[in-house]
């Protein structure tokens, strides 16, 4: 399923036994048929596969752009090392552009690969309007435009990533069900209001509020995806209500200050805390275990990566003009609790550099 | 006796103003707790603010404050997280940042690049160094290994955070510095005239070293309480608006950007102003655009008054502005 997990298949001994024996029975009748006649050594030989030499024509030396909004932090690393681990070996070649948050940068980097003709670009978009006549002119040249976890207004042959309505919904959900019986104050802790996850995210969090009018939203502020801003939000809201029930933040990365906050108060685990994130050990589950977090909806990144390779390398092998469909695929959403936040595969973790 | 208003009377009076409204019409606004969390939400801005001054007050300005904040409290983060004992690592942070602030201090006092270039390129180089070759991710996670520093930035003493401790901290001596101690007397003198300084003989070029090589200290342990006090270093705190914001308490408070002018006061009192707008647009729940505009507002506003009741005269005609 996913690439940093260890999956063995254990053998019990006696599997073990049954396989060697298996083995030697096989290797027995291998044998006898072989000094029967000489003949069957002819008729051992392998038969070609006809389409494997298509497929690796078709993906060998082709080369990847990768532009992630910046490679610094886990989503950014996660998919990159995702798509070197499911591309390479293949021959095709990733080459990443960083553009370190910057929105003019990106949009160089951008206008600077495509006259460099890779065979198809992963992009994620910081909004919803920079890159989106960059993504027109990438498609119409022939390059292929995966768009992940951020979309832009322009569609492309394909977008990758977490549905943000559905983790607006899922983790207001849970915040409503942890206030039942309590105060029914809840806050909520936006990331930055221009990109589109977090407007995304918001409407979610508006579905559920419309069918649940107990519920009383007593702060709805932007916190920039900063989590010092997140803290200083969350410390102003919890002195004003301190029988706050509920968080409903926006990125894990960000609400770690909010959880700074609600533990400084003293309210760890009575304040519930909702996010989403990538799912990375240290960002997600490690902190799930330990309390910062009660609720954690995870779009876990390896699975992302490897949705994409496989598009990637459904594209390249032709069929389908780029720009000719335009297709989404959305990522299976982990809510990650206590319960679960503990298992083996639960997270994933960065590679050590 | 002429009575004569400065920037920071009416900075000061505006602060009186807005925080006996919002005592009287916003409910849960002055209580005490509130109005510790205010001043805890602003204290980074608040120490940095005081690094920034002494820059300031000797004519200078130090745009490269939040890599000092970022990059090597991030590394001594870094550095644990990878398993380096704290001590260790702590000598090596700080010895960063005093490196750093010499090489300024150097640009600016014996190079004589002007200080506004001078750190914009330093604060870039550091920010890059950091990103590149310092740290692992972005977001830099405060380790256990990390815990022996934990009491700067967590918790409380006599029911007042830690931050805001350490925010009174550095302005005591800060304000010691300023008034009691040879080099912090000087700096006012140079930066009031430079020229006429140096014809008396003080030694002009290794103070303005110290001014710099202070910011860059301040500046890791502003960096080492906040990320004691948010449980992170986000390093990408560079790319923010952060550094307007400190330029913005020091010269609010009324310190002048043409030097040789105002204290640590003042910067309790911009940082105060700022902290109480914050605090209680938070409270009023006010969205995040609006929140700009009523920050634009309210500067413009002590800007405006300034220039009403002090117009320009001969000195500030000959300085100029920034």
């Amino acid at each position: 399923m996913s690439f940093y997990r260890f999956r063995s298949e254990t053998l019990t001994p006696e599997e073990t036994s049954m396989k060697h024996a298996n083995k030697w029975i096989k290797g027995a009748v291998t044998g006898a048929l072989i000094l029967s006649s000489g003949v069957a050594l002819a008729q051992g030989k392998g038969l070609d596969e006809p389409f494997r030499d298509g497929y690796k024509k078709a993906l060998a030396g082709k080369v990847v752009g990768y532009i992630p909004v910046a490679m610094g932090f886990d989503l950014g690393i996660g998919w990159y090392e995702g798509l070197k681990k499911e591309l390479e070996p293949h021959g095709m070649k990733v080459v990443a552009r960083d553009p370190n948050w910057s929105t003019s940068a990106g949009a160089q980097a951008m206008t600077a690969l495509i006259a460099e003709k890779p065979a198809a670009i992963v992009l994620h978009n910081p909004d919803v309007q920079t890159y989106a006549k960059l993504i027109r002119k990438a498609e119409k040249q022939g390059i292929y435009v995966v768009q992940i976890n951020m979309r832009s207004q322009q569609p492309s042959t394909a977008f990758v990533g977490a549905d943000w309505v559905d983790i607006g919904e899922m983790t207001t959900a849970a915040t409503i069900a942890a206030c039942q019986g309590k105060s029914n104050k809840i806050a909520i802790v936006q990331g930055a209001p221009t990109a589109a996850a977090s407007a995304y995210t918001l409407k979610g969090v508006e579905n559920v509020l419309a069918k649940n009018p107990q519920v009383k939203v007593v702060s709805n502020q932007a916190a920039d995806w900063d989590a010092s801003k997140a803290k200083a939000i969350t410390q102003t809201v919890l002195k004003q209500h301190p029988d706050l029930c509920g968080i409903v933040g926006f990125w894990d990365g960000m609400d770690i200050g909010t959880a700074a906050a609600v533990k400084e108060a003293g309210l760890q685990g009575k304040v519930f805390v909702a996010t989403s994130g990538g799912g990375e050990q240290s960002g997600a589950c490690d902190q799930v275990m330990n309390g910062s977090f009660s609720y954690n909806v995870s779009y876990d990144v390896p699975t992302q990566a490897s949705n994409m390779a496989s598009m990637i390398k459904w594209l390249v092998q032709g069929g389908v003009k780029p720009g000719a469909a335009k297709q989404n695929i959305y990522t299976t959403l982990v809510p990650l609790t206590k319960e679960n936040a503990g298992n083996p595969g639960a997270c994933w973790k960065l590679s050590k550099k | 006796m002429k009575f004569k208003l400065s920037q920071q009377s009416i900075v000061f009076g505006l602060f009186v103003l807005l925080f006996l409204s919002f005592s009287a019409f916003l409910p849960g606004f002055a209580s005490v707790g509130n109005l510790l969390t205010l001043v805890q939400n602003v204290a980074f801005l608040g120490i940095l603010g005081m690094g920034m001054a002494l820059v300031v007050i000797g004519r200078g300005i130090d745009i490269s404050m939040i890599a000092s904040l970022a990059v090597p409290p991030g590394f001594l983060l870094q550095m644990v997280a990878n398993g380096q004992p704290l001590s260790s690592a702590l000598w090596i942070a700080l010895a960063v940042a005093l490196v750093f602030g010499l090489v300024n201090g150097w640009l600016i006092a014996y190079a004589e690049v002007p200080s506004l270039f001078t750190t914009l390129a330093t604060g870039l180089f550091l920010a890059g160094l950091g990103q590149a070759y310092l740290f692992r991710l972005e977001v830099v996670q405060w380790t256990e290994g990390m815990d022996g520093l934990a009491w700067l930035g967590r918790g409380s003493t006599l029911g007042v955070p830690t931050p805001v401790v350490m925010f009174a901290f550095v302005s005591v001596v800060c304000a010691i510095f300023l008034k009691k101690v040879r080099a912090g007397v000087f700096i006012y003198g140079i930066g009031d005239n430079p020229n006429a300084a140096r014809a008396t003989g003080l030694p002009v070029r290794p103070v303005v070293v110290l001014e710099y090589v202070l910011a860059s200290l301040i500046g890791l342990f502003a960096g080492v309480v906040m990320a004691a006090s948010v449980g992170s270093m986000a390093t990408r705190i560079f790319n923010s608006t952060m550094i307007y914001d400190v330029v913005l308490v020091v010269v609010l408070g009324g310190i002048g950007l043409s030097g040789g002018r105002g204290g640590v006061v003042n910067v309790i009192i911009g940082t105060l102003l700022i902290g109480v707008l914050l605090n209680a647009m938070t409270i009023m729940d006010v969205g995040y655009s609006v929140q700009n505009i009523v920050k634009g507002i309210v500067l413009l506003i002590a800007i405006l008054a300034d220039s009403i009741i002090n117009p320009r005269n001969e000195e500030t005609a000959q300085q100029g502005d920034i």
